[in-house]
């Protein structure tokens, strides 16, 4: 059970900060969403030859299209930042697949990803209804409302963070947990093979694979998918 | 030795909490079914259909992740013990 859930290590300090393994991989994810960015878009024609360019406009394609169907023509500013988010939460979730720990299975990542979208839900409600109105929106529909309204302001970014936190997280955990289980099972039966340090379980071999397919390839995707739906629906929502 | 009971209580506790995975459980069945009934009735929508079911059940599935939050903090950042 050694490092389950007992959250991310600390790699290294700097004049007293910590920096935990987190924040090294997220680092990590930004420079491969760098690299990548600037790979798939050197030399731009107009009519694309190479599949590089292909690949762009279909990543591209993709988020505008679902920018466009989901906040509505006018709101199309926020497509490079549904984008980036995208990006960052499917990299940040996968990277655990190559044995790396995840950004997103750190409650801080997530909650900060929520902070934004509340940022963004807050000002898109002051543009298009003024201080005034934003103020007069916590009352509504009648006064006595007010405790509620507060509530559910506060409850948008907490389920958003808690949601994507509690599912990569979940998946870790449970993935680990069963990897200690298969080890201990294939000790009882005699099937460890030793050879100095470096030390061989039957039963680890290949089982923890399935298991890992679903929570770190498929929830991580659905998740990253659900975390930028959930910011572009209530963003769009704070407009009316 | 108390603090062996504070610990038993946590893990107790921690098991009791995940018992909120059958709401959820149930409530995206439910969903699942819904949409795949509409799909199978107008095949043609299945796009707009499969992402309102994605939104709703990762709305569902809320309840669960708080109640396994709940589990996570009893089990491995345990506020009880630093009360003793």
């Amino acid at each position: 059970m050694d490092g389950v859930g007992q959250g991310p290590r600390v790699v290294f300090e700097i004049f007293g900060w910590k920096v935990t393994e987190t924040v090294v991989m997220g680092w990590l994810v930004i420079l491969i969403v760098f690299v990548l960015c600037r790979f798939l878009t050197r030399n731009l024609k107009k009519v694309p030859e190479s599949k590089r360019q292909v690949v762009a406009e279909m990543m591209v394609n993709f988020v505008n299209n679902l920018v466009k169907s989901n906040m509505g023509e006018n709101m199309m500013v926020y497509a490079p930042y549904i984008g980036a988010l995208l990006l960052y939460a499917l990299l940040g979730s996968l990277i655990s697949l190559v044995g790396l720990r995840s950004v997103t299975a750190d409650f801080n990542t997530t909650l900060s990803m929520a902070l934004i979208t509340f940022a963004m839900i807050t000002y898109t409600k002051i543009k298009y209804h003024g201080v005034g109105g934003y103020l007069k929106g916590f009352c509504s529909p009648i006064g006595f409302m007010l405790p509620l309204n507060l509530i559910s302001e506060v409850a948008t970014p907490a389920s958003m963070a808690f949601r994507l936190f509690g599912n990569i997280a979940g998946g870790m955990v449970i993935t680990s947990l069963l990897y200690g289980a298969l080890g201990a099972l294939s000790s009882a039966l005699g099937l460890v093979f030793e050879a100095g340090s470096w030390g061989f379980s039957v039963f680890q071999v290949g089982i923890p694979a399935v298991l890992s397919v679903y929570f770190d390839l498929f929830s991580g995707c659905i998740q990253a998918y659900i975390f930028s739906m959930l910011t572009m629906v209530n963003v769009a929502a704070g407009k009316d | 030795m108390e603090k062996a009971i504070v610990l038993g209580c946590s893990a107790i506790g921690a098991g009791l909490a995940m018992i909120a995975g059958i709401g959820p459980g149930i409530g995206e069945g439910y969903a699942v079914g819904k949409t795949i009934e509409s799909i199978a009735r107008q095949p043609e929508a299945q796009g707009d259909c499969t992402r309102t079911m994605f939104i709703g059940v990762a709305m569902a599935e809320s309840t669960g992740i708080y109640a396994f939050v709940v589990a996570l903090i009893l089990l491995f950042a345990n506020p009880f013990i630093g009360k003793l």
